[in-house]
């Protein structure tokens, strides 16, 4: 008989923190699969940042740089630029990427660093309890929005992944979701391929993945994967953005 | 044979920055060090080095804990409204317990300030700039031959003892120039880096971290860093003691003021006083004993500083209790760096 599913090599045998149906977990395995894929597990260096995510190394079986939080893709240059036959890469929340760490992103990303970045936006503060983010969708309430976000006062949620298209330093830069099974077969695809360019050293690649956040959104697993795949994906359009 | 060059203080810490084998160097322009930055942007690619003009101070400081947590060395260097910036990563780096070399060629303050000599930082370099209660070592050069020296030892420090370590000066060491005796890396026995991430390679897997959220890990933590200050406290403390054998007032200070201070002390000796001086070299772990020591006897101590007094606490804290500690200072700016004259007039003051 033949196995067809079985745990990515990179990722530990042990018990997942997340709440029921986020989507951090599915992630993980996607970026996991991708190592496996690439052979490239015995020469990685993750960067983690600081938000649900954190604990990527209790996840991975992999080297891990804790990074200060928005701080990963800095971080991530010290290690690429000191260790450039690693395959580097960070795994950055909304908050951390697109907020307090906003500048450390686009000179990275305008740099070319040869690094992978992986954003997942889950249009939410998750670890401190729901707060609103830069990603927030107009009218979402969260806990610092209790009216709804406010377009006039609060600005319009951020598109990373076209905004850092335009840099000239980024190879690629792609937004996926996990929602549904095609959706996800094709994460999985430019998951991968943001792997290859690092592989092939061909340069920047950012991948921003849309995720569910159901404990801070106040909805059950499944009402909040189908957030993700109305709302969400309305707002933040799926596709390749840059692919060079 | 060993050259005789004639460079400034802050070319000095790059020369000796590469001598150490620091090929990695992040930061972002900021007068008065910039001839840092300026030297090592020339000469670190012809070594098959790293030299990035980050985007902010923030960003050189998290691009030295990466590199730094990869087993490189590696350096960044600012001047205090820059060294601020750099806080939250010094401090990620203590918990870390990551090695680097942090350069501040300190100017006047707070806010915006002026970019006169200054020792506005010593508190905030010695007592832990950032959050969560931690030290790192600071070494405080009064010449431009221990811009390099010391600047050599920092290296060897941070990574003996895994911690981030700071050359604190102004630009009075750091803009003039003074024969230099380019001395060759001592060949030292150090640690080997085995906690650096370097892929897992079929090996253990390596984590740089400060996060300890199990119960009791991170007191535990807190206390292996707190053991490494009192060795370092044990090991590591240096000072200068000039005239003072039989002094009756004992002069401290630091850096730019210890340079004045002595010429002062000189011109006292010359007219008979008999005044010494102790000059810190480590700010920390800073010379208790050393001070202890000599005001067993001598029991005037005079601190004198370029700020409205902060060494002196340190001072108070390390003297004989019958020792009596006077001090004086200037808070920096344009104007306020004092003259031998001025600083022997407050010999005699208080003799
Ligand atoms: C300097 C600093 N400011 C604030 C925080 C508190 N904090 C921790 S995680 C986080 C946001 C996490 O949100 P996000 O990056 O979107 O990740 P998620 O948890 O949603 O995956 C914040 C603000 C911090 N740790 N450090
Ligand atoms: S709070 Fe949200 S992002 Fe964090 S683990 Fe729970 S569902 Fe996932
Ligand atoms: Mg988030």
């Amino acid at each position: 008989m033949q196995q067809v599913f079985k745990r990515p090599t990179s990722l530990k045998d042990v018990q997942t923190h997340f709440c029921s149906g986020c989507h951090h977990g599915t992630i993980h395995r996607l970026v996991a699969e991708a190592i496996d894929k690439y052979g490239v597990q015995e020469r990685t260096i993750g960067v983690a940042s600081v938000g649900c995510s954190v604990f990527l190394y209790g996840y991975f079986d992999i080297d891990v740089v804790e990074a200060p939080h928005g701080r990963a893709s800095a971080v991530a240059t010290g290690v690429k630029r000191a260790k450039p036959e690693n395959f580097v890469f960070t795994y950055q929340g909304d908050g951390d990427l697109a907020a307090i760490g906003t500048a450390e992103i686009i000179h990275a990303a305008n740099r070319g660093e040869d690094i992978t970045v992986f954003f997942v936006n889950n249009t939410t503060y998750g670890m401190t309890g729901g707060q609103m983010a830069p990603t927030t969708l107009v009218g979402q309430k969260t806990s610092t929005s209790p009216y709804g976000r406010n377009k006039a006062k609060d600005g319009a949620p951020v598109r990373m992944a076209e905004l850092l298209a335009q840099l000239e330093g980024v190879a690629f830069s792609a937004r996926v979701a996990v929602n549904s099974p095609k959706n996800l077969i094709d994460a999985k695809k430019q998951i991968q391929k943001a792997f290859q360019y690092q592989v092939e050293g061909k340069g920047f690649s950012f991948i921003e993945v849309l995720s569910a956040c159901p404990t801070n959104w106040g909805m059950n697993p499944l009402a909040a994967n189908e957030r993700v795949g109305t709302e969400m994906i309305d707002y933040f359009k799926l596709g390749v953005f840059k692919n060079l | 044979m060993t050259k005789r060059l004639f460079v400034k203080g802050n070319e000095a810490v790059a020369m000796a920055a590469i001598e150490a084998g620091c090929r990695y160097y992040f930061g972002y322009p900021i007068t008065p060090q910039s001839d840092i930055p300026e030297y090592l942007s020339r000469e670190l690619p012809k070594l098959n080095g790293e030299f990035i003009q980050a985007e902010s101070e923030i960003a050189s400081i998290n691009m030295l804990l990466g590199a730094s947590a990869t087993g490189v060395r590696a350096m960044t260097s600012s001047s205090s409204p820059g060294i601020s910036l750099k806080q939250e990563g010094i401090s990620y780096m203590a918990g870390s317990e990551l090695p680097g070399v942090i350069v501040n060629i300190s100017r006047s303050g707070p806010g915006l300030g002026g970019i006169d000599a200054s020792q506005a930082d010593y508190f905030q370099s010695v007592k832990g700039g950032g959050h969560g209660g931690y030290h790192i070592i600071v070494l405080a050069p009064a010449s431009v031959q221990e811009m390099y020296d010391l600047t050599m030892l920092a290296f060897d420090l941070a990574d003996i003892y895994r911690m981030p370590t700071m050359i604190l000066a102004d630009s009075v060491v750091g803009q003039m120039k003074e024969a230099l005796i380019a001395n060759k890396r001592p060949v030292r026995d150090l640690p080997a880096k085995d906690w650096a991430v370097r892929g897992k390679g079929g090996g253990e897997q390596r984590v740089v971290k400060s996060l300890y959220l199990g119960d009791g890990e991170l007191e535990a933590h807190n206390w292996k860093l707190h053991a490494k200050y009192q060795a370092l406290k044990e090991q590591e403390v240096r000072w200068e003691e000039y005239e003072t054998a039989g002094a009756e007032l004992l002069v401290t200070a630091f850096g730019s003021t210890a340079r004045i201070a002595k010429t002062a002390i000189m011109m006292a000796r010359e007219a008979g006083l008999k005044v010494g001086l102790l000059r810190p070299i480590t700010l920390f772990p800073f010379p208790e004993k050393a001070l202890l020591e000599q005001t067993k006897t001598c029991k005037k101590v005079l601190v004198m500083e370029l700020n409205a007094g902060q060494m002196v606490e340190d001072v108070r804290l390390s003297v004989a209790r019958d020792a009596e500690v006077s001090f004086y200072g200037r808070p920096p700016g344009a104007g306020s760096l004092p003259t031998p004259e001025e600083l022997l007039e407050q010999i005699r003051k208080h003799l």
